[in-house]
């Protein structure tokens, strides 16, 4: 290759990935370095940033100790409880089920991930409040049962809402298992049940990470089922993040939370990434 | 086993049924169905704030699906040409824009904005010739902006995917049957590639469309459709916000059955 063409290859090259990286650079790498600014500056009076350099408001975090507690205690049992339900449903999708219906069975999955979490959400308002499942309990005679607003409601609206998320990562790890092993597990004389726990399980470790590991970063930043779900009683650090930026303005506290929360995310990750590659090494993230 | 399976699709489903159901109820009551009606619906789509709210909403998904189908497809077909060095910051970047919680890019930007324009407002309010100066602010910019990183980062995932998956062989062919690279993207890669662009385009729309958390920190005195139900939602549960639901429901649907089946037809054709 000459120096010409090689010099027009990088030109294409750089045209090509030029928007991308553009808008990465203005729309993530700069929002990122302004927040950290902003985590070390103080609150103007009348509301927003004044620029200063203090730590004044990461000594601050411990006045919202009780939405961090909540999201770190909520998110990964959250997961937790979606983990449960999801690899039995991932198992049977990928290895018990006729193949004929299959797509169609992780197309249903798949679909409710991609609508509306708001609308999902809504659902289970109308179904947990007063005119709902305690409206029909009181008509056996069970009166004021309350579900709305409860710690439950949040744990049911979270296990809802991101079992999809735990279900497809779990599902395409399982299918990728080479049935050879199974076959010579049970050749070699074990019985399915250490089949299961000797040769499958550990193999879909990656994909049992992988999902976790998501479904607790994204819980992390959740907002919308906690404020309907849990009104206000049961809080996040996404309802804490709302209100300092958009109620009470307190622009550089609410980025020193933001920092915080991005942090413990880079921590699961990192975790979790270790943990799968220990397994085995594949980083394959199906999302639809 | 088969008796869990099915409760949990039960589960998965039954209450968006409900959502729906009780949107067609003629009487107000949430608790009891009393007849079958679609005055909700008339009742929806004669909301003014609503119908302005949702052309909000599909101006500002069309767009930034679109900015993100042409530019994360370009950077898909960059990245592979890079050093193995820059590639892995791009990856870096786009895995961040994906997993990073929407709550965070939602404050991150709108941190970054407001910042920009306290400095470039008075800046450009001072070499401005005329009387009006024009101000930037907060509105459908920032949210397609936004949007527009994690829907880059997603077609840019799903059409490097493709790329990966196709034969090198058939380019080279056509590379020494003397057709020029142009010609070879145009009538080998792009048709190839061309439906996993469309699924990225669609899943960036339904994203776009559906996302609440960005747009309520970015949007300014805007309104999309989210933000609208949610402030809807807190004002009280109704059959109103069920008929509004249940369009958004049937239109991300249509959007995400239609990009499965984009993204299937390639993998039956690759013989996977």
């Amino acid at each position: 290759m000459t120096a010409a063409t090689n010099t027009k290859r990088n030109l294409v090259t750089a045209a090509l990935v030029a928007p991308a990286a553009a808008w990465l650079m203005i729309f993530l790498v700069l929002p990122f370095i302004a927040m950290l600014v902003f985590a070390f500056g103080e609150r103007a009076p009348e509301g927003g940033y004044q620029a200063a350099f203090t730590f004044a408001q990461f000594a601050n975090l411990p006045t919202r100790a009780a939405a961090f507690w909540n999201t770190l205690v909520l998110a990964p049992v959250g997961a937790l409880a979606c983990l449960l339900i999801a690899y039995p449903v991932a198992y049977y999708l990928a290895v018990k089920a006729n193949p004929r219906y299959r797509l169609i069975l992780v197309s249903l999955v798949v679909v409710p991930f991609w609508t509306s979490l708001l609308v999902r959400t809504y659902a289970w308002m109308y179904i947990l409040g007063s005119r709902g499942i305690p409206n029909l309990l009181s008509m056996i005679g069970i009166e004021d049962v309350r579900m709305l607003n409860t710690p439950g409601a949040v744990l049911l609206g979270i296990v809802y809402g991101y079992l999809p998320l735990m279900i497809m990562p779990i599902y395409v790890s399982l299918e990728k298992l080479d049935r050879r092993l199974l076959e010579a597990s049970a050749d070699l004389g074990a019985k399915p049940v250490s089949t299961f726990f000797g040769v499958t399980l550990p193999l879909s470790l990656p994909g049992v990470m992988t999902g976790v590991a998501l479904v607790t970063i994204l819980l992390l930043g959740e907002y919308l089922i906690p404020q309907l779900l849990g009104g206000g009683k049961v809080f996040f650090i996404g309802n804490a993040l709302v209100d300092l930026f958009l109620q009470s303005r307190n622009w550089p506290f609410g980025s020193a939370i933001a920092v915080t929360l991005v942090a413990v995310v880079v921590v699961i990750l990192m975790v979790a990434m270790r943990i799968a590659f220990r397994v085995a090494g594949t980083r394959q993230v199906d999302l639809v | 086993m088969r008796a869990f399976i099915s409760s949990v699709y039960l589960f998965l489903y039954a209450p968006i049924a409900l959502v729906v159901l009780f949107s067609f109820n003629a009487g107000r009551n949430a608790s009891e169905f009393t007849g079958f009606s679609t005055a909700w619906y008339g009742k929806a789509l004669g909301n003014t704030f609503l119908v302005s709210a949702l052309q909000n909403s599909l101006m500002i998904a069309f767009t930034s699906a679109t900015l993100a189908a042409i530019f994360g497809t370009m950077a898909a077909l960059g990245m592979e040409r890079l050093a193995p060095r820059n590639r892995a910051i791009f990856d870096a970047l786009f895995a961040a824009a994906i997993v990073v919680p929407g709550v965070v890019i939602g404050i991150a930007t709108l941190v970054a904005l407001v910042a920009v324009f306290s400095f470039v407002n008075p800046a450009l309010a001072s070499i401005w010739p005329g009387e009006q100066p024009p101000q930037l602010g907060l509105g459908y910019g920032s949210i397609i902006a936004a949007h527009g990183l994690f829907s880059m980062a997603l077609v840019t995932m799903i059409v490097k995917a493709r790329i990966a998956s196709l034969g090198r062989d058939i380019v080279e062919a056509s590379s020494d049957l003397y057709a020029t690279p142009l010609t070879t993207f145009r009538l080998i890669v792009l048709p190839q590639i061309l439906p996993s662009i469309l699924a990225g385009f669609l899943l960036a729309f339904t994203f776009s469309f559906d996302d609440f958390i960005i747009a309520f920190f970015v949007a300014g005195s805007k309104t999309t459709l989210p933000i609208y139900v949610f402030a809807s939602i807190r004002r009280g549960v109704t059959p109103e916000i069920n008929a509004i639901a249940t369009l958004v429901l049937v239109a991300s649907l249509l959007l995400i059955l239609t990009a499965r089946i984009l993204m299937r037809e390639k993998k039956t054709k690759s013989g996977e």
